[in-house]
């Protein structure tokens, strides 16, 4: 019956969305960390969601044809800051800390998208049960 | 029983297709944020000749063309055109996937509304009363 298969396919997304709301928590949370060296800088982290559109793609924990899930989690590429601070004790030989590229503002834009998203499949979801209830009231008539 | 089959009428497969349908549009809510997803729509119309067979045209001789609908492969999934294309490829614009999705609960409701009545009307008329 395709109306059960909301219930599935709305839990999908809300998954995919929680997965995007803790990447996005863990950026704010490292967005002033300072590294000594380039590599060692805190780079913010991007969830990639691809669609389940056959059977193959989903698996035991997500069988719902249709869905969404997370299919990476990719770094942000954007420059690392360097910052002149010869008094913090882990700056390098010339006097540099790296600062991690998290800019806040796109975080908190990215937040609100993600509770946006999350919220409309709530809604989804509500409707759905709204409609099976009534279904099951039919016989009652 | 051939009354009782037949008495819930086309409400039972039209209830199974608008169900159908409220699922395709929460696989595209779902896919919201998804890179190049392609926002998809269910053709009622295609889908319920498909289910009621019978209501097409009659080809009367060997050489007659099948009408296109008749081909008997149509899933009835359409893409959808958007408004605005986004960066990333995808075609799924939320406000209007809300609104269609909206509109189908409520398709659902008339649906159950008819079934109801349907099952209002035998119960009465096998009670007797």
């Amino acid at each position: 019956m395709p109306i059960d298969q909301i219930f599935g396919i709305g839990g999908t997304a809300l998954n995919a969305q929680l997965i995007r709301m803790n990447t996005t928590a863990s950026n704010l949370a490292n967005a002033g960390t300072t590294a000594p060296s380039e590599g060692e800088a805190f780079r913010g982290k991007r969830t990639i969601f691809k669609a389940l559109m056959t059977e193959e793609m989903t698996h035991a924990g997500a069988a719902y044809v249709g869905g969404v899930k997370v299919d990476k989690i990719i770094d942000d590429q954007k420059p690392i800051p360097k910052l002149y601070d010869p008094t913090n004790p882990i700056a390098d030989k010339d006097g540099f800390v790296y600062q991690s590229n998290v800019n806040e503002v796109t975080e908190m834009v990215e937040l609100m998208a993600a509770s946006r998203s999350y919220q409309n499949n709530v809604e989804v979801v509500n409707t759905a049960r709204e409609l099976m209830m009534r279904t099951l009231d039919i016989i009652k008539a | 029983m051939e009354l009782l089959s037949t008495a819930l009428g086309v409400h039972e497969k039209a209830l199974r297709v608008r169900g159908e349908r409220m699922e395709l549009l929460a696989r595209n809510i779902a896919n919201g944020d998804t890179p190049h997803f392609k926002s998809r729509e269910l053709d009622f119309k295609a889908v319920m000749t498909e289910v009621l067979p019978g209501e097409t045209m009659a080809s009367t001789h060997a050489t007659h063309f099948a009408f296109a609908d008749e081909s008997g492969d149509d899933d009835g999934l359409r893409y959808r055109v958007p408004f605005n294309v986004s960066m990333d490829g995808n075609t799924v614009e939320m406000s209007v996937e809300q609104a269609k999705y909206g509109k189908a609960a409520g398709d659902y409701q008339a649906t159950l509304s008819f079934l109801e009545n349907r099952v209002g009307s035998i119960r009465k008329a096998l009670r007797g009363d």
